[in-house]
């Protein structure tokens, strides 16, 4: 079976439906490993894609006032136990553009895999982005996911980045994004992070609020269990009259896992506010109590907890994440 | 046979004794209204019944459908037929109400248990049981998945509390819609006029049972206040 087909497979056993990459009217971006497997561009949409020494280099820019229908869907994947994938991405949205990207990041098998992103994004006046980001881990833990992302926010522009690493093992995980929003420009970033085994978390938001009445959100979801590891880093910067910024960092820790949180926040103009909030600590009793009251088993209502804090906020359905196989795969280490 | 019976509890906090000998038999399909001032245990009492952590009993036992309970995890007890609904019940950041109201392991109408709690359901389904509710919405989603669950045994830790004036006449009703459906309610409030829709009500003060009997009479006795006999002060010194 070649490398596309591989990677369509683990679209379907993921429940996304391969159509959409034959869909002329969807634009996507498909690479396994350095590999450039497919892409496809639209109306307004401009996708330039190369493969270099150690990945893809890809520059991506929405025309003036395109709205992009459908969702850039961007398959990143490393299917082998070992391999390296750089991801260097330029993203331009012109003034008036809209588009929304789904990224799918499959490493099924990592045993020795390392996955890189280097991404600059500018977002123009009144330009509005929409970015979901979910990976697919297999039982290994052996993948280091490393994105690095500088994204600017134009006057009135918009961006929203949803971050998801809740299936199989993360392995070491160092986000490291900038963002900056210039005036009237909203900015709302969510990380939602489930890390087991040895697992290493390093998540570092930096949200600076740049022009006069620009609004953002940095938002940190993360469950830790085993023996797993979380740091957690939410900058918040107020730079100009009427910003209202907000850090809010939530972390679950079970078992023997460490969670530490540092929201810094500064401000530089007086009619700035940036606030913060941090939570760390096990599973809330109160919560766990009323779901035990509703018949649910000890681990049935810590699975809800965990599944409902590490949910995509517009995601339908109750989410439920298994914590029972942790032990499974902790053995078949 | 009572649905609920308990004998001779006792527990203890560390400077005293907070029930000191409580007995309370509860039939199935009745109403009984425990009333008492702050600090008295009914909350506490709640918590026995239904097994929460830290309550534990000194003395006595607690029986369900005659059988002992007080030893059994409190999902166990939630299995069994037994539900609390809490005076300030939890939030839960991305559930939604209607996966809430689903929990139960009845097949339970939600748009009809958000109907009868006085909540539009097409507003509420897809809403989180989040801080986004105000206490009046969340009060009434809890009474909404307690109703969900058909339980045998509801428990209402002051269900009426953070909910507005007019809001409590639907809530009296909605309490006797357990019963309508079978259920043996054990209310705890302070309220006088809720207390009314009671069979029979109960005087809890200084750790004990003070005064039983048709709510009438118990309301008529109790007024917001401590006990006759220790008027707050003997009862407690024991």
């Amino acid at each position: 079976m070649g490398e596309l087909d591989r990677l369509m497979l683990a679209l379907d056993q993921r429940g996304i439906d391969r159509a959409v990459m034959a869909d002329t009217a969807t634009a996507h971006l498909m690479a396994s490993g350095q590999n450039l497997l497919s892409r496809r561009e639209v109306p307004g949409l401009e996708l330039d894609a190369r493969e270099n020494a150690d990945g893809i280099a890809a520059r991506i820019r929405v025309a003036r006032d395109a709205h992009i229908r459908q969702p850039l869907h961007l398959c990143f994947a490393v299917l082998p136990a070992d391999g390296r994938q750089r991801i260097d991405l330029d993203l331009v949205l012109e003034e008036g553009a809209k588009l929304d990207i789904v990224a799918h990041c499959f490493f099924p098998d990592a045993e020795r895999v390392e996955h890189l992103m280097d991404a600059r994004v500018e977002i123009g006046t009144s330009a509005r982005l929409d970015y979901a980001e979910a990976h697919f881990h297999g039982p290994h833990g052996g993948v280091s996911v490393v994105p690095k992302a500088t994204v600017k926010v134009g006057p009135r522009g918009f961006y929203r980045s949803d971050f998801s690493l809740t299936t199989g093992r993360v392995g070491r995980l160092d986000i490291d994004y900038e963002i900056e929003a210039g005036e009237e420009a909203v900015a709302e970033l969510t990380a939602r992070v489930f890390g087991r085994g040895r697992d290493s978390v390093r998540i570092r938001e930096r949200l600076v609020l740049a022009g006069r009445g620009a609004r953002g959100l940095v938002k940190s979801r993360v469950a830790l269990a085993d023996d797993a590891t979380a740091e957690i880093i939410g900058i918040g910067e107020g730079n100009a009259e009427g910003c209202r910024g907000h850090i809010d960092c939530m972390e679950i820790v079970r078992d023997r896992a460490v969670a530490s949180a540092q929201p810094l926040v500064k401000v530089t103009h007086p009619l700035a506010k940036i606030t913060h909030e941090a939570a760390i600590g096990s599973v809330d009793h109160h919560q766990l109590e009323t779901l035990m009251a509703h018949g649910l088993s000890p681990e049935q209502a810590v699975d809800l907890i965990v599944g409902g804090l590490l949910r995509r906020g517009d995601a339908p359905g109750v989410v439920t994440f298994k914590l029972a196989p942790v032990a499974a795969m902790r053995s078949s280490q | 046979m009572a649905l609920l019976e308990i004998a001779g509890l006792v527990f203890r906090l560390p400077a005293r004794p907070l029930l000191d000998g409580v007995d309370l038999s509860l039939p199935a399909g009745e109403i009984h209204a425990l009333v008492g001032t702050n600090g008295t245990g009914k909350s506490a009492l709640a918590y026995l019944i239904m097994g929460c952590e830290g309550y534990r009993l000194d003395q006595g036992e607690i029986r369900f459908d005659g059988h002992r309970i007080d030893g059994l995890p409190l999902f166990e007890r939630a299995r069994l037929g037994i539900s609390l609904a809490w005076q300030e019940p939890a939030r839960f950041e991305g559930l939604l109400v209607r996966d809430y109201l689903s929990l139960g392991r009845n097949k339970a109408d939600v748009e009809d248990c958000l109907q009868r709690v006085g909540l539009s359901p097409a507003d509420y389904v897809n809403r989180k049981v989040d801080k986004t509710l105000s206490g009046g919405e969340r009060k009434r989603i809890e009474l909404a998945s307690v109703l969900s669950l058909a339980p045998r045994l509801v428990i209402l830790d002051e269900p009426t509390a953070g909910i507005d004036l007019l809001s409590i006449r639907e809530i009296i009703k909605l309490i006797g819609n357990f019963k309508q459906r079978g259920s043996a309610v054990l209310l705890i409030t302070h309220r006088e006029e809720v207390t009314r829709i009671a069979d029979r009500a109960s005087q809890l003060c200084g750790g004990r049972i003070v005064c039983s009997g048709d709510p009438e009479s118990v309301a008529a006795s109790y007024q917001g206040r401590a006990c006759r006999r220790c008027d707050g002060r003997e009862c407690h010194d024991g």
